[in-house]
């Protein structure tokens, strides 16, 4: 039974760093990741991260850039926290390798990105999250003090009696083995949950499992409501084009040639914060101004060819290979899709969740930076300054402590369950059907625009789904890479999230950030400028309830760009 | 591990078949083909028909995959027996390749064991060669208190080979690894290259002599070009290896045992005195150190150049070559034109790479010339 004092849970950029982090500080670190951590979903992060690194930039200028781009949702001291640590966390990972962009004095070079009153998003061509997440592998692999479980299962948190989360119950993807891992201290770094959403520009992996064994255990959820949809996603696929293309001049237009942009966001036109430009974009469409196929289109052919082939090649592959298109030619139609869970596990600064013993870091986490609207470039930073401090502290938190015992038979419950749904004989729908018109029923009835009807009607269908996935069967019936029965445990973390997606968003009667209600059109600071949080209740669930937004320095004001 | 109905293409659905060769290692049976029909836009990916495979009809398809955007590296098969990704290789395409009225075939990679259906070990291979290397930056000192200040195109040389996404897809085509399945590969050695043209890595010299001196290492490449053909990042694999030498041989003259140092020094001399390869004089050159009078030759090259001796023998056999055309060797019409582009190229101070970062364009890309020009539009 493997032990450690601190159990990473994912191993993307946040659960990578947090990893680092708790060994430096002298902890026994175990990381596990349900796919090899290279191909974790940070590698999507394609256009850079923020830091106010240059001497006229200032970190006071990224955290109110942040704060006006969450809709003013986000907690000010986190904000602060980031966007003051920023600069020496792209320097650390300057040092340990990361191929950043240079400027002609051989210094870090920018690029412009969204919502940001400076240039201050460093970059690796249009692979930044690709080549971070690379990077901290090779520390990982420098670093084999820290234990790697790669394509392991988690299936559920674990107590001891005293009720502290004391490890997580695993299943070995190679063998179908379950195995109880103890811990001091759990920290979920799991990602977020796109794939609750059909279609994403997240990954198949993306299934919400941290988010969902969280809530399980009783750890809060706040502002799962907060649901960005990307402004630029291929229609069909919702495959990504990086907010990068506008950083480096893209414009947008509808399919009368306008640039629309001029009507929603004069000042900042294409780089206004993503909500904003998502919204313009679907009134476009929902007006009748956009293409047949429910489209606006995407100009990158002002750009010099040559800087697009340098700092865009990847979304230059992608148009080819995915659209069909020389983006360097012609524009792409885009629209607004599914991208990023502002929304998460509650956490405080140090990545500590309310329940003991377990931390969250990364996009399942909500601590909150982001608040109703994440700034492009904002994520990469999230994940590592919050990986980094959730693991540094989870050490320090552990050192002197015995190792806990685990209690109960959680083990024997999950083995259970798997064998349960193994065993089952085929009755109703497929699991894919299930899971389709979940994601259908979301990106209709929950995504840029809502109403108080519809999202009813989604919480019925999602309600009805979280009963039929337990009468599901799979076709795989053995035990070495039963990615079926995978499948079932992931529908049913996907059904939580959800859940508790819409019953934040119904319960959000106003519209701030990614949250826009039809019905609620206004901001209204007076009744709804607080955190919503979900906890597990018996039947009941989720039962709701109210935390302040933390702020220092900036008061809420109107939100222009 | 999840499901792919990802709402509508554009055109209509055609119908395809796929024939996958399944392994269950439960089952005590050897591996098996066998056929699915799908209904596809043809503009989808050959990973979206087996996820639609596995969403209606048999879940149990083993496929790593992920993004679905060739981006994280997870679904590298062979499709109509070429590696690729699953997710950017188009169903259209696939079919028009395997021909009309047959299947698309689809199975796992080479090179590597097969755990189930079309799932590798990449542990086993893949990432061993990759630790090999040292995949860490090791800069001499401690870092600097701001960044380090290294040229912009030094770390844009690097970026090809930091875009490699470890798919693994070149190391499943190597054809040197199918011979020597020590050989370091592709893939790590593309990574090493990383590190060695990093201006910031203090263990240049060191890495480089680890390599050449290594019977598996650069020198065990034979330019055979199948990892560039199937890189899905254009990472060029083989261009990144052919960087390494040139390092080794021209920036720190590293005289290996494996006479990588003699081969290639032996080759160039022969094209610049003649202008064509002269293949008589290549083996014994090539293995006395570069030179046929000075002659020191290493004491393991006199047993390689007795073990090459077969092949001579079989290529006399096979009429490939005679004595004749080996001693004396045929004069061609441009020998005199090629020892001048020899001169003009040699006599540059500066080394051309070929760098997609750089001048831009996609191998692939018939109208690569235009970006070196900048191509404003």
């Amino acid at each position: 039974m493997p032990q450690h004092d601190v159990l990473v849970i994912g191993a993307g950029l946040a659960g990578q760093r947090a990893a680092l982090a708790a060994a430096e500080s002298g902890a026994s670190v175990g990381i596990i990741s349900k796919v090899h951590p290279v191909r974790s979903h940070s590698n999507a992060a394609a256009g850079g991260i923020n830091a106010a690194l240059n001497p006229e930039d200032s970190w006071e200028s990224h955290a109110f850039d942040t704060v006006k781009g969450s809709d003013y949702l986000g907690d000010q001291d986190a904000i602060e926290i980031m966007c003051r640590e920023a600069p020496d966390e792209v320097l650390h990972l300057e040092h340990l390798g990361v191929t950043f962009h240079r400027n002609e004095e051989g210094r870090l070079g920018t690029r412009a990105f969204g919502g940001a009153s400076a240039a201050r998003t460093y970059y690796v061509a249009d692979i930044t999250g690709q080549a971070l997440l690379h990077v901290l592998y090779e520390q990982l692999m420098k670093h084999d003090e820290v234990e790697r479980f790669e394509e392991w299962f988690t299936t559920a948190l674990v107590r001891d009696d005293t009720g502290r989360i004391a490890g997580a119950v695993t299943r070995n993807i190679r063998d179908g083995s379950l195995e109880v891992f103890t811990a001091k201290a759990v920290i979920l770094a799991s990602g977020g949950n796109g794939q609750v959403f059909t279609p994403t520009t997240n990954a198949l992996i993306c299934t919400g499992d941290g988010i969902a064994m969280a809530y399980r255990a009783g750890a809060p959820l706040m502002d799962m409501e907060m649901v960005q949809y990307h402004p630029t996603t291929l229609a069909g696929l919702g495959l990504l084009i990086t907010e990068g293309a506008r950083g480096e001049g893209a414009h947008l237009y509808n399919a009368a040639g306008e640039r629309f942009m001029e009507r929603y966001a004069p000042n900042k036109m294409e780089l206004a914060s993503r909500d904003v430009v998502s919204r313009a974009e679907q009134t476009e469409i929902d007006e009748g101004r956009g293409f047949p196929d429910g489209t606006v289109a995407l100009d990158i052919t002002k750009v010099p060819r040559q800087r697009i082939l340098q700092a865009l090649r990847e979304i230059v592959n992608v148009g080819r290979d995915f659209a069909g298109v020389d983006i360097t030619r012609e524009p792409i139609h885009i629209k607004p899709g599914n991208h990023y869970a502002m929304g998460g596990i509650k956490t405080d600064v140090n990545g500590e969740t309310d329940v003991a013993g377990l931390y969250a870091a990364g996009e399942c986490a909500c601590v909150s930076v982001h608040g109703g609207n994440r700034l492009g470039a904002n994520s990469l930073l999230d994940t590592l300054i919050f990986g980094r401090r959730a693991g540094a502290h989870a050490a320090r938190a552990g050192k002197g402590m015995a190792m806990p015992s685990p209690a109960g038979s959680e083990l024997e419950r999950e083995r259970e369950a798997i064998d349960a749904i193994v065993a089952r004989d085929r009755t109703g729908r497929r699991l894919s059907e299930l899971k389709a018109e979940m994601g259908k029923t979301m990106d209709a009835d929950c995504s840029v625009f809502r109403d108080e009807d519809r999202l009813r009607g989604a919480l019925e269908t999602v309600k009805r789904l979280q009963e039929e996935v337990n009468t599901v069967s799979v076709d795989d019936k053995g035990s070495v890479f039963n990615q079926d029965v995978l499948g079932v445990l992931e529908l049913q973390f996907m059904l939580d999230n959800a859940e508790c997606i819409v019953v934040g968003a119904i319960e959000r009667k106003e519209s701030r950030g990614a949250q826009y209600r039809t019905d609620f059109p206004e901001r209204n600071d007076d009744d709804w400028l607080k955190h919503i949080n979900l906890t597990v209740k018996g039947a009941d669930s989720p039962e709701v309830s109210y935390s302040e937004v933390t702020m220092t320095q900036w008061e809420p004001e109107e939100r222009k760009y | 591990m999840s499901t792919s109905e990802n709402g509508a293409g554009s055109a209509e659905p055609e119908s395809y078949t796929l024939k996958v060769r399944r392994y269950d290692p439960e089952s005590g049976e050897t591996a098996y083909w066998h056929d699915y029909g799908i209904e596809l836009d043809p503009a989808r990916s050959v990973l979206d028909g087996i996820l639609q495979v596995k969403d209606r009809e048999d879940a149990s398809i083993g496929i790593r995959c992920s993004c679905r955007a060739a981006i994280c590296g997870s679904c590298s098969v062979r499709i109509n027996g070429t590696t690729a990704l699953a997710c950017n290789t188009r169903i259209s395409d696939a079919a028009a390749k395997a021909g009309s009225g047959q299947p698309i075939v689809v199975e796992p990679m080479n090179n590597f064991p097969v755990l189930k259906d079309l799932i590798v070990d990449m542990d086993a291979v893949h990432w061993k060669k990759v630790q090999r290397v040292v995949p860490w930056l090791l800069p001499d000192s401690d870092p600097p208190e701001r960044e380090y200040i290294v040229p912009a195109e030094a770390m844009i040389d690097v970026t090809q080979s930091m875009a490699c996404i470890q798919c693994g897809a070149c190391v499943g085509a190597c054809l040197s690894l199918e011979i020597d399945p020590e050989f370091v590969g592709p893939a790590a050695l593309a990574k090493a290259y990383r590190f060695v043209g990093d201006p910031r890595d203090g263990q240049t010299e060191e890495r480089l002599r680890d390599l050449a001196e290594d019977p598996h290492g650069i020198y065990d490449c034979t330019h055979c070009f199948a990892c560039i053909e199937v890189c899905p990042k254009d990472v060029a694999p083989m261009s990144q290896i052919m960087r390494l030498r040139r390092r080794a041989t021209a920036d720190y003259a590293i005289k290996d045992k494996n006479n990588g140092y003699g081969h290639e020094k032996a080759f160039v001399d022969i094209i610049e005195k003649w202008g064509t390869l002269h293949e008589a004089q290549l083996l014994p050159r090539s293995f006395g150190d570069g030179s046929l009078v000075k002659g020191q030759t290493e004491p393991g090259a006199v047993k390689q150049l007795v073990e090459s001796l077969p092949t001579a023998m079989r290529g006399l056999r096979s009429g490939k070559v005679s004595p004749k055309k080996a001693l004396v060797h045929p004069k061609l019409p441009d020998q005199e034109n090629v020892r001048h582009i020899f001169k003009e190229v040699h006599d540059r101070d500066e080394r051309i790479e070929l760098n997609l970062y750089i001048v831009g364009e996609n191998s692939g890309d018939e109208e690569g010339a235009q970006a070196e020009g900048g191509g404003e539009s």
